[in-house]
């Protein structure tokens, strides 16, 4: 493993609305390598997007507040950059690739012109150069560079989020923030654009955050799997770990929720009831209501992290025990 | 006995300004048993959606018959249609958009009974109530309004308004895609044991394949309105013979770091469904086109059930035999 270039520990986010708080992120430590991708999974309001914004400092402020932890990008604290100094690393260092091409992209610049801005903004060259360079990434992403000066609406839901991603890549960064960079397209559409990071990945060298919550694309891409559930990490490990022998009742509730296509199952065994309501913390597991292998500790006690064996982290009180006795039905379905 | 529904030739086309038409639907023709569900899959602009809706009238047909239960419903009567609809419903994709925001639930759910005109008001809301407990809302959600809920409970809400009349066929319009995996594990159990406790069959409307095997017997693949295969569930994931078809499926990304199966990229994206060229419309992107390609596509069964549109399927099919031997 190389150097590494990203270590959280501790991040707590709050969102205050009107006379409520909803705690986003619930103490997070991730740590990322150079060149590796850690795919980072959960449903709707697990806090993911929320982590990767923090990172990216742009929570918008208020409602969200950060109320501690650290984010050290190789040896420097991101969290106590003022602005100014945020604003070089940010899109130039780190960059991030959002969820929905249809509202990332300006709809009266020219598409050309929105990737030459972030290369001129962050390089000392000429406005031809920048033009040059931004016509290279639009070629490196597959879009032929007459189209430089066409706008967003002339182009489909697939080149817009490949513009979107050559716009991410337009500084060489570092750490490439992925949020959910092909949930808005085609399966077809999104194999083109998991094999174009992939290639772009090994090509430039670059660390992927990728969020998702889809399990297929983190077994075709990742090196690494986060799964947070209530805004924590709830399981950690490499993609063996994971797919291999998942342990925290979660990720076993994730994969058995989803329908396999090598097997011919006439049901599938969802989780029962739904995300906990964010807006008080319980002093318990998070899961714990949706937990088949509840029981009263469950309730009162957070549990510790578990590392289980070497890199393989999980935060359940039984996750010793299970790693013993799971060998039964659950494991068998995955 | 005649199915439950028959569709042939059926064609729906847009006028796109001037003499453009956009073919969304483009001559589809297949059967459906009562209790059986035929999945639709595709990618997005393929006319799975239109189709979906011209067969329940949302939507007037270009061309092209549909038959219920034997009757021909292809021009109804309003008069007609009001009562084909107690037996045609549709779950709509989005939970938060297919429910009017100023109705509480049981309002909502209530709406199709009252309008029936059948049951007096205390017996629909009886009949609410029981709807709400098949689909399992608890009751006290009875008053709530769509905002108050999360998008599972909603879809619930979609489902048992869907219910409400009996009907024996719905159209689901992509009924999961807006939820997360855990929620939508949930919703396709409780459609799959709706279809065993009442015999209702399922146009499944989705771009979701893993999904589309788990709840269909029959799958239908579509591409710019036109069908390009049809075949047992089963059949189609053993056996894909259609380009594109073999090409959909690879690119699913599979949760498992063991089988791993080579990715088919294919090039480009769906083109210009106005004023299509006749012949294969899947020709611009497919690796195996040849000149034959641009003439119009005959639908061949290659074995029982299982259609395919291309004409040089076998020829294909031998050489990737060939190539993995």
């Amino acid at each position: 493993m190389g150097e590494k270039i990203l270590d959280i520990t501790g991040l707590k986010v709050e969102y205050h609305t009107d006379g409520a708080i909803i705690y986003a992120v619930n103490g997070v430590n991730l740590s990322l390598y150079k060149g590796e991708t850690l795919g980072l999974v959960g449903e709707t309001g697990a806090g993911k997007t929320t982590i990767a914004r923090s990172i990216m400092r742009i929570l918008q402020t208020p409602p969200a507040k950060l109320c501690g932890g650290s984010i050290n990008y190789k040896g420097q604290e991101i969290l106590d950059l003022s602005e100014k100094e945020m604003r070089r690393i940010r899109g130039n260092k780190i960059a991030m690739i959002f969820q929905d091409p249809m509202t990332a992209l300006n709809p009266i610049e020219k598409v050309g012109f929105q990737i030459a801005e972030t290369i001129a903004v962050h390089n000392k060259i000429t406005k031809a150069e920048a033009e040059k360079r931004a016509c290279d990434m639009l070629e490196m992403v597959g879009i032929p560079m007459e189209r430089y000066g066409e706008y967003p609406h002339q182009f489909s839901g697939g080149m817009k989020q490949r513009v979107v991603i050559a716009m991410a890549l337009a500084c060489n960064p570092e750490l490439l923030l992925a949020d959910e960079p092909t949930t808005a397209l085609d399966v077809t559409i999104q194999a083109q654009v998991l094999e174009m990071i992939q290639n772009l990945k090994e090509k430039l060298g670059t660390s992927v955050i990728l969020i998702t919550h889809d399990l297929g694309v983190v077994a075709s891409c990742c090196d690494s799997v986060a799964v947070i559930y209530g805004g924590q990490v709830v399981e950690y490990g490499n993609l063996e770990h994971i797919f291999d022998h998942p342990t925290h009742p979660y990720t076993i509730g994730l994969f058995n929720s989803l329908p396999k296509l090598d097997s011919g199952e006439t049901r599938l065994k969802p989780i029962k009831g739904l995300m906990p309501n964010m807006k008080e913390l319980r002093p318990g597991c998070h899961f714990c209501e949706r937990c088949n292998d509840a029981r009263e500790c469950c309730k009162t006690l957070s549990p510790e992290t578990v590392e289980i064996s070497p890199g393989h982290i999980v935060k359940c009180h039984f996750a010793k025990k299970e790693v013993e006795s799971w060998p039964h039905s659950l494991k068998s379905n995955i | 006995m005649a199915p439950l529904l028959e569709v042939e030739h059926l064609k729906k086309y847009f006028r796109a300004g001037g003499d453009r038409q956009l073919h969304a639907v483009d001559d589809i023709s297949f059967t459906l048993e009562a209790g059986k569900t035929l999945g639709v899959v595709g990618e997005s602009g393929c006319g799975k959606t239109t189709l979906g809706r011209t067969i329940v009238h949302l939507i007037e047909p270009t061309e092209g018959t549909i038959r219920f239960e034997g009757e021909d419903i292809s021009n109804p009567s309003k008069k007609d249609l009001r009562r084909l609809r107690e037996n045609m419903q549709i779950i709509f994709q989005d939970p938060y958009s297919s429910l009017d925001p100023r109705m509480s639930v049981s309002q909502s759910i209530m709406e199709p009974l009252l309008l029936q005109g059948k049951l007096s008001k205390a017996e629909c809301r009886e009949e609410t109530l029981k709807l709400m407990k098949v689909v399992g809302l608890a009751e006290d959600y009875e008053n709530a309004y769509p905002h108050e809920l999360d998008g599972g409970r909603r879809q619930r809400i979609v489902v048992a308004r869907a219910l409400a009349l009996k009907p024996k066929f719905i159209v689901c319009d992509e009924p999961v895609s807006a939820l997360d995996v855990s929620i939508q594990a949930q919703i396709l159990n409780l459609m799959l044991d709706l279809q065993e406790e009442r015999n209702i069959a399922y146009l499944f409307v989705t771009h979701d394949l893993s999904v589309v095997k788990y709840i269909s017997d029959d799958i239908m693949v579509m591409y710019m309105g036109h069908m390009v295969e049809k075949a047992p569930s089963g059949l189609l994931f053993e056996n894909p013979m259609h380009p594109y078809t073999q090409a959909l499926l690879s690119a699913i990304p599979v949760p498992s770091i063991h089988n791993r199966k080579k990715r088919i990229i294919m090039q480009g994206e769906i083109t210009s469904p106005i004023n299509p060229k006749p012949g294969c419309r899947f020709a611009a992107r497919c690796r195996y086109a040849a000149p034959d390609c641009a003439q119009a596509q005959q639908l061949e069964e290659v074995e029982r059930g299982h259609f395919v549109s291309c004409c040089r399927c076998h020829e294909i099919k031998k050489a990737q035999a060939y190539q993995t031997n």
